[in-house]
């Protein structure tokens, strides 16, 4: 069949599988960030500050620790929007409360940020 | 044909519909949580503890995190505020919210792969995730009692 031109894609722009990924790629990392630090964390079982601080100490830690608090925001901002679109209804309504859910995202990644290496 | 009801969740569609198409249909939902089945129940749960954890247990994490490691000072402090029962409580069911949506999650990973998607897999997956929840709630309130 002969293509004449732009041609309009019938099921949308596909913005959609690529949430859908991203859904499942952050959840992917957090699973394994969750199997990796909960035995990790029982293991060295910090008792005092010294220890807890020793804990955060380790480059791997916190570099791993900041990768999945990266992929929280990400799965959480795609989560927040589909609730989001489900029960709120109207335009207004929708975007007000998307744009909070940004703004309280990127409060989270920088707060993270500064946790782990700020001092 | 099940009878005609007024939904708590629909906007009412006759208001704002636009296309010519014909009215939808009459549709029925089974809002009580005690006539679903698993998955569904399951699914609700996911949507409820991934909120939770977006506000407040995250911000609250975070919160607990940046003081305790600010100073020995705050890491005391957090220490006091553990040993209270609400405080335990507190952790208790955010460790469910955290565990029973990586349980679920998990589960949705596998059906993507097309894995337990029958009914009976299905149903007996989602009440296993459940199970493994509340297990790692019980494991939690063993480690903080």
């Amino acid at each position: 069949m002969v293509k004449h031109g732009y041609e309009k894609n019938p099921v949308g722009a596909h913005f959609g599988t690529g949430n859908f990924l991203v859904q499942r790629f952050s959840a992917v990392v957090m699973a394994l960030y969750t199997i990796f630090a909960v035995p990790y964390i029982l293991w060295r079982s910090p008792a005092s500050y010294a220890d807890w601080k020793a804990l955060f100490a380790g480059g791997f830690f916190r570099l791993a620790t900041l990768t999945a608090l990266v992929a929280i925001a990400w799965h959480a901002w795609i989560g927040m929007r589909d609730v989001i679109i489900d029960y709120l209804h109207g335009y207004a309504l929708r975007l007000g409360a998307q744009f909070v859910v940004a703004v309280v995202l990127v409060f989270y990644l920088l707060w993270s940020f500064s946790i782990l290496w700020g001092r | 044909m099940p009878p005609e009801i007024e939904s708590p969740i629909l906007a009412k569609p006759t208001t704002k519909n636009m296309s010519a198409a014909p009215k939808p249909r009459p549709k029925y939902y089974e809002l009580n949580l005690a006539h679903m089945w698993p998955p569904a129940v399951l699914s609700i749960f996911h949507r409820i503890s991934g909120a939770l954890l977006f506000f407040p247990i995250l911000p609250l994490l975070l919160w607990m995190l940046q003081s305790t490691l600010a100073g020995e000072e705050g890491y005391a402090r957090w220490h006091q505020v553990f040993a209270h029962p609400v405080a335990k409580l507190a952790v208790i069911a955010a460790a469910w919210a955290y565990a029973h949506h990586f349980f679920a999650g998990l589960r949705y990973l596998i059906l993507d792969l097309h894995l337990w998607s029958a009914k009976p897999a299905a149903r007996a997956s989602a009440l296993a995730v459940f199970v493994l929840g509340a297990l790692a709630a019980v494991a939690v309130a063993g480690c903080v009692w």
